[in-house]
């Protein structure tokens, strides 16, 4: 028992990962009814940026996290202000394929970035091999999670509360949320329409780093780190594209299951898993768990 | 007529190779209800659109207090006092009543916070239903609460005058007789100047003061609406009034009678 809830904490700690990726994907798709495949690759820059605040420049890590999410959040917006903007109009398809060559072009352009180079590198943390035990006396017969889990779950819980406050709470944020239901009429409210698509591409983007940043320690930094988000993908799917608390929630499902198939199941279905997951959800109930199936009223 | 707030002159809009409005004049006086009726397709929409930027005319001017407005951005043109009740209400369907009003005053100072707050009370005052479903998602109104809502989140942007796209679509005569006057008392009590563009003649001509025809993209009549009401063509085509005769009898009518 102690074994499964065990393997369950590690998954969620996963889980978190895949649900903040796929929060990234959700924010854009929601905003511009396009998908970002460069989420990923927005992930692993996250990852080499904290590298960089950290080792090269020296900064104590949690300042290095919080600059690389603001660096991140302005190259996000800046990705949407020069690349995307002027394919406004254009159909989805070709966004779609803008998007899966950002992320190529990302790829490449670290390996040439002297420091960041084709080599795994380990970012230094301050919580490194530390252990956290819950239940139990000591160190013997609790839940035992390393600090990496732990730090995963409550940063990702910490986000989820900031968004929720913008998004509920603030004039800007109650403004992305109309203007990603219904574009015409933010535009007639004179709501800045592409402002705030700007805007949520920066937070996307953002969100995907602070994804890459909390990821590093428990794997590597690597420019093919973003590969990942071809498992947060289905987690957006799992969760109903277009919902953030699925977004969420289906990272931690896929997490979990994941992490329990890898256990229990032989060899290989780790790696799988995910996509069993999606597609046992897309048979049985096509809009996801949190889908929306809106009809306008006329 | 009296100080004109809103002026357009010869003003030629398309939708790519459509032209939907060609020359297009009307003068609108301040503090005056105004109707532009029209069958579906003749361009009251894009009036209207182009008016408050959403399009941009290839010819012509608009003029609000004097200054040609015509090409500026939506949210700018909004910040001046114009605000648009678009055709089919287009709410958020997802944000609450309550939100829907506050994004109405999206382009007002952060600073007038106190000040949108009474004035939602103000308008919760014309639709003491909205006050009642204040914190339901928009999407769970009727089409008519949905039109009130979407008047009021119009009224929130302050204007000086307000732009009504078929504020009747879809409702029931008794309804958009209640929405007609709730226009009329806001126009009244607020001194808000209103053009509204209907298909719905008689209800139109009943509460507005001065009326235009438009025809596939022109204007091919303009009086105050008491002399509209009471024209040969208007009673016949718009009203459904007609004396005995015979149908199609002349040239511009026939291509209006359906066979």
């Amino acid at each position: 028992m102690l074994q499964f809830l065990q393997l369950v904490a590690s998954g969620i700690a996963q889980g978190c990962i895949y649900g903040l990726i796929a929060l990234g994907f959700v924010l854009i798709y929601k905003a511009t009814e396009t998908i970002n495949f460069a989420q990923g690759d927005l992930m692993m820059l996250g990852g080499f940026l904290g590298l960089t605040g950290t080792l090269a420049l020296g900064l104590p890590f949690w300042a290095a996290f919080a600059a690389a999410l603001l660096v991140m959040l302005f190259f996000g917006m800046a990705l949407e202000r020069v690349v995307l903007r002027p394919l406004l109009g254009q159909p989805a398809f070709t966004v779609v394929m803008v998007t899966i060559g950002v992320g190529y072009l990302a790829r490449g352009l670290v390996t040439m970035i002297p420091e960041w180079g084709t080599d795994t590198h380990v970012l230094p943390v301050p919580y490194k091999d530390q252990i956290v035990s819950l239940g139990g006396n000591g160190t013997e017969g609790g839940l035992i999670m390393s600090m990496e889990h732990v730090v995963v779950i409550a940063v990702t819980a910490l986000l989820i509360v900031a968004l929720y406050l913008l998004f509920k709470h603030t004039r800007i944020g109650i403004a992305m949320q109309a203007t990603s239901q219904n574009q015409l009429a933010a535009f007639y409210m004179g709501i800045p329409v592409r402002r705030i698509n700007m805007l949520v591409w920066g937070i996307s983007a953002a969100v995907s780093a602070c994804a890459g940043l909390l990821l590093a320690p428990i794997t590597f930094v690597h420019a093919n780190m973003g590969f990942i988000g071809l498992k947060a993908f289905p987690a957006a799917v799992v969760g109903g594209f277009g919902s953030i608390p699925g977004a969420l929630v289906g990272g931690l499902i896929i997490g979990v299951v994941e992490t329990l198939a890898g256990f229990y199941l032989p060899e290989g279905f780790k790696d799988i898993a995910a996509y069993i997951v999606v597609l046992v959800m897309l048979a049985v109930k096509p809009n996801g768990l949190f889908g929306e199936n809106l009809r306008k009223k006329v | 007529m009296s100080d004109v707030i809103l002026q357009l002159n010869n003003v030629e809009s398309s939708y790519g190779p459509v032209k939907a409005i060609r020359g297009v004049s009307l003068k609108v006086s301040q503090g005056s209800v105004v109707t532009v009726l029209g069958a579906n397709g003749a361009g009251k929409s894009t009036i209207l659109k182009t008016i408050s930027g959403i399009i941009d005319p290839q010819k012509g001017s608009v003029v609000y207090r004097g200054e040609p407005i015509q090409k500026k951005d939506p949210a700018w043109i909004v910040r001046q006092g114009i605000a648009h009740v678009p055709e089919g209400r287009e709410i958020f369907p997802l944000l609450t009543v309550r939100e829907n009003l506050l994004m109405g005053a999206y382009t007002r100072a952060l600073g007038e916070r106190a000040a949108v707050e009474q004035e939602i009370g103000q308008v919760y005052g014309y639709f003491p239903i909205l006050k009642e479903r204040a914190n339901q998602p928009a999407g769970q109104l009727s089409g008519g609460q949905q039109q009130m809502l979407a008047i009021s989140r119009a009224l929130l942007a302050k204007p000086t005058i307000m732009l009504l796209d078929e504020p009747s679509l879809g409702l029931s005569p008794k309804l958009t007789h209640e929405i007609f006057e709730i226009i009329r008392r806001i126009n009244a009590e607020r001194g808000v100047t209103i053009l509204v563009v209907e298909q719905n003649a008689r209800v139109a001509l009943k509460y507005a003061d001065y009326g235009y025809v438009l025809e596939v993209g022109r204007i091919v009549m303009e009086d105050p609406c008491s002399v509209l009401r009471e024209k040969e063509d208007v009673k016949e085509f718009y009203l459904g009034i007609k004396d005995a005769g015979v149908r199609g009898t002349r040239r511009w009518k026939k291509k209006k009678t359906w066979r």
